[in-house]
C-alpha cells in the first residue's frame, strides 16, 4: 500500500499491475529451482548405467569406469546438479548419449516447428472457440447453439489421427492444396494445426458457453440493458470480460500441454518436433535428452502459467488489488 | 396533471413447467410527472415484474408481456420496436435496482460504466461525457468524485455503489425514475442518506417516479400516492396520508398493522396470516380472500373490480366489503 500513496509517475493503475507482475514473477524463482531438483533426481532413479549405454555393448570394465569417470557420474548428486546447472547457464546441456550431439542443437532444431505448430493450433482454437461459445449462449437453445454444440462435441470425439488422415485424404491428396508433410513451406502447418486444434476449439466453445450463460445472467447485465445500450456492447463489452477469466485458465493448460508437442500430430504429418524427439530419446534411454526436455517443458509450464496468472490480473482487477 | 406513465390492463406472463402463470394480471395505475408513486406489496406480488416489464427488461427471464398498454407521455412503450426501445431506456425512463453490490460490472471502472449511457444518449465526446459524469458523482454527495471515476465496484461500499448507481440513472435527465427497492440491501443510516438524496434529485428536477418498496416506512417517507399490489393485481390505491389513515382493503390494514409501533406496548408483532398464493394456484374469487379476517361467502366465488370511492376519485379499493358498503348506504338514501 505505500507504493500506491507515494506520488510517483505510475498510475495507482499501472503500479497495481506492476506490484502484481512483480511478485508472480519472484514466486517463480524457487519453483524453477524446485522443479529442476525433482527432474534431475528422477532421472537418476530411472534404472539402467548411462555410462554402459555410452560405452556400447562390447567395451570393457575399464572403458566403462573410464567414461564414467569423465562423464563425473562418480560424484556425489548434488555436485553433478550443481554440474548440470552451471553448465545449463554456458547453454551447454550435455551431448546425446545415442547420436553424440550437442543437447541443445537437437533441442533448438527441434522447438521452432514445436512452437508455430502450437501458435497456429491456439489461435484459430481460441478464435473460433470463443466465438461459437458466445453465439450458442447468446442464441441459447436454439438452432445456432444447437449447431455450436454439435460442432464441439465432434471436435472433441474425433481421433485426432484420424481427423489428420482425413484432412490429408481430401486436402492434400485429392485437391493438391497442401502439402501432406514436413515443414517446408508455411503452409505445411495449415493441416496439422487444423488437426491439433479441433480438440482445444471445442473444449473452449463449451467452456465460454457456460461462463457467458452465468455471466449474462449477472445483474449487472440488466444494469446495461436498462441503459439502453445495444445487446452487442452488452454481450461484447459486459460479459464477455467476464466470462474470459474461466477461458484463460483452460486456454492456458491447452497452450502449455502444446508446447511439449504432439506426438500424434508430428507423426502423421512428419514433423520433426519436440514430442517425437522425447518419445525417440525414451526409446534409447538418451538421458541426456529426456532430462533437457523434462527441464524445458517444466519451465514452459511455469511460464504460461505466470502469464495466464498475469492476465488474470489484467481481467479481473479484484485479484489484482487483493495481493497487494 | 399530466399524466406521465400509463399503466392499462398489463399483463406479464411467466413460462414454467407444465403450463404458463400470471405474475402480473392486468395492472392499472398512472403516475403524474413530478410525482412519487408507490408500489407496495409483499415479496413476490409481481412489483418487480411490474418495473422489468414496464422497462422490457423481460429478456433473460423466463417472463414476456402478454397484453394491456404501458404508455409513456402517450406513447404504448410495448409497441416499440427493440431500437426505440433503448433509446427511451436510460435517457427518458432510468431504472435503479436493489442490489448495488452486484448491479455494477466487477471489471470495468466506475468511470466507464458512468459515460456509457451519457455518451449513448447525450452524443457527448469522451472528455465531456467524463465531465459529465464527475458532475453527476458530485451531484449525489461522492467526494473525491475524480478518484472514484478511476475505481473499480469491489473498492465502494454498498452505499456508495447505490449512489453510483443513481448518479448513473440521472445522467441523461430522465423524466422518471424506477426506483426497485433501492435502500433493501443497505444499512438503516445509509438508507436514509439514500432517501434524503433521492428526493433532494427529485424535487430539482420534477421528475416523477415510481418506488417499488415492501417498506411502508419508506412509502410514508418519500410517497405522494400509494398503489398496494397483492398476487398481480392492484388491491388498493390512495394518497398516501389517507392510506394510512383510513386504509380500505383488509390487505392495507394487515400490511399496516404490521409495522411495529414504537409507543405502543405490544407484546407480540402482528402479521398477516398465511402466505402469498403459489401464482399456479390462485383461489377462485378474491385472491387475498383464504387469508381475510373479514372474508364472506361471496368472496370465494367471484373477484371484485377495482372501483373508485363515492365522491373520491383518488381512492380505489378491490373489495366486497367497501363495495357493499357502497351500496348499501345507496340504497338507503
Amino acid at each position: 500500500m505505500g507504493l500506491l500513496k507515494r506520488p510517483l509517475f505510475f498510475s495507482k493503475e499501472v503500479s497495481s499491475l506492476g506490484r502484481y507482475a512483480l511478485q508472480r514473477l519472484l514466486g517463480v524463482i524457487p519453483l524453477l529451482f524446485v522443479v529442476s531438483v525433482l527432474v534431475f533426481m528422477f532421472i537418476h532413479l530411472i534404472p539402467g548405467d548411462p555410462a554402459r549405454l555410452v560405452a556400447g555393448k562390447d567395451a570393457t570394465l575399464e572403458e566403462i569406469n573410464g567414461i564414467r569417470e569423465q562423464l563425473g557420474l562418480n560424484d556425489p548428486l548434488w555436485r553433478q546438479y550443481i554440474d548440470y546447472m552451471g553448465n545449463l547457464f554456458k547453454g551447454d546441456l550435455g551431448n546425446s548419449i545415442r547420436s553424440g550431439l550437442p543437447v541443445s542443437d537437437m533441442l533448438a532444431s527441434r522447438f521452432m516447428p514445436t512452437i508455430w505448430l502450437t501458435i497456429f493450433s491456439m489461435v484459430w482454437a481460441v478464435i473460433i472457440g470463443v466465438l461459437i461459445g458466445i453465439i450458442s449462449a447468446v442464441k441459447r437453445n436454439r438452432w445456432p447453439d444447437h449447431v455450436g454444440m454439435i460442432t464441439a462435441i465432434s471436435g472433441i470425439s474425433v481421433p485426432g489421427f484420424w481427423l489428420g488422415l482425413v484432412l490429408i485424404q481430401v486436402f492434400s491428396v485429392q485437391l493438391g492444396w497442401f502439402p501432406t508433410g514436413g515443414v517446408d513451406s508455411w503452409s505445411s502447418y495449415v493441416l496439422p494445426s487444423l488437426t491439433l486444434g479441433a480438440g482445444i476449439m471445442s473444449m473452449l466453445a463449451r467452456f465460454s458457453r457456460t461462463s457467458m450463460l452465468e455471466s449474462m445472467r449477472e445483474d449487472y447485465i440488466r444494469t446495461g440493458r436498462a441503459k439502453g445500450l445495444h445487446e452487442f456492447v452488452v454481450v461484447g463489452r459486459h460479459a464477455l470480460r467476464n466470462s474470459l477469466i474461466q477461458v484463460v485458465t483452460v486456454a492456458g493448460l491447452q497452450f502449455g500441454f502444446l508446447l511439449g508437442g504432439s506426438v500424434m500430430v508430428e507423426t502423421v504429418f512428419s514433423i520433426p518436433g519436440l514430442g517425437r524427439l522425447l518419445v525417440d530419446s525414451i526409446a534409447f534411454r538418451d538421458y541426456t535428452v529426456i532430462q533437457a526436455e523434462l527441464l524445458l517443458f517444466a519451465t514452459e509450464f511455469i511460464l504460461i502459467n505466470l502469464v495466464v496468472d498475469l492476465l488474470y490480473g489484467v481481467l479481473n482487477p479484484k485479484i489484482r488489488f487483493d495481493s497487494n | 396533471m399530466e399524466k406521465l406513465l400509463e399503466v392499462e390492463g398489463l399483463k406479464t406472463e411467466f413460462k414454467r413447467d407444465g403450463g404458463n402463470v400470471m405474475a402480473v394480471a392486468g395492472l392499472d395505475f398512472h403516475i403524474n410527472s413530478g410525482e412519487v408513486l408507490g408500489l407496495v406489496g409483499e415479496s413476490g406480488c409481481g412489483k418487480s415484474v411490474t418495473s422489468l416489464s414496464i422497462m422490457q427488461l423481460l429478456k433473460g427471464t423466463p417472463g414476456r408481456n402478454a397484453g394491456g398498454s404501458v404508455k409513456f407521455k402517450g406513447t404504448d412503450l410495448l409497441r416499440l420496436s427493440d431500437k426505440e426501445m433503448r433509446r427511451v431506456r436510460g435517457k427518458d425512463l432510468a431504472m435503479i435496482f436493489q442490489e448495488p453490490m452486484t448491479s455494477l460490472n466487477p471489471v470495468l471502472r466506475i468511470g466507464k460504466q458512468l459515460e456509457e449511457p451519457i455518451r449513448l444518449h447525450m452524443g457527448y465526446n469522451k472528455a465531456k461525457a467524463r465531465e459529465h459524469a464527475i458532475h453527476m458523482l458530485k451531484l449525489v454527495g461522492i467526494p473525491r468524485a475524480e478518484g472514484v471515476m478511476n475505481d473499480y465496484p469491489h473498492q465502494l461500499s454498498g452505499g456508495m455503489r447505490q449512489r453510483v448507481m443513481i448518479a448513473m440513472a440521472m445522467s441523461c435527465h430522465p423524466q422518471l425514475l424506477i426506483a426497485d427497492e433501492p435502500t433493501t440491501a443497505l444499512d438503516v443510516t445509509i438508507q436514509a442518506q439514500i432517501l434524503d438524496l433521492m428526493k433532494r434529485l427529485k424535487e430539482e428536477r420534477s421528475m416523477g417516479m415510481l418506488l417499488i418498496t415492501h417498506d411502508l416506512g419508506v412509502v410514508a417517507e418519500m410517497c405522494d400516492r400509494v398503489v398496494v399490489m397483492y398476487a398481480g393485481r392492484v388491491v388498493e390505491e390512495a394518497p398516501v396520508k389517507e392510506l394510512f389513515e383510513n386504509p380500505q382493503h383488509p390487505y392495507t390494514q394487515g400490511l399496516i398493522r404490521s409495522v411495529p409501533k414504537l409507543r405502543q406496548k405490544v407484546r407480540r408483532l402482528e402479521s398477516i396470516p398465511g402466505n402469498v398464493p403459489d401464482l399456479s394456484r390462485m383461489p377462485a374469487g378474491c385472491k387475498f380472500a383464504p387469508r381475510c379476517p373479514h372474508v364472506m361467502p361471496q368472496c370465494l366465488t367471484a373477484e371484485p373490480e377495482l372501483l373508485a370511492a363515492s365522491g373520491d376519485a383518488s381512492r380505489k379499493s378491490r373489495c366486497w366489503l367497501t363495495q357493499e358498503t357502497e351500496l348499501k348506504g345507496g340504497t338507503g338514501a
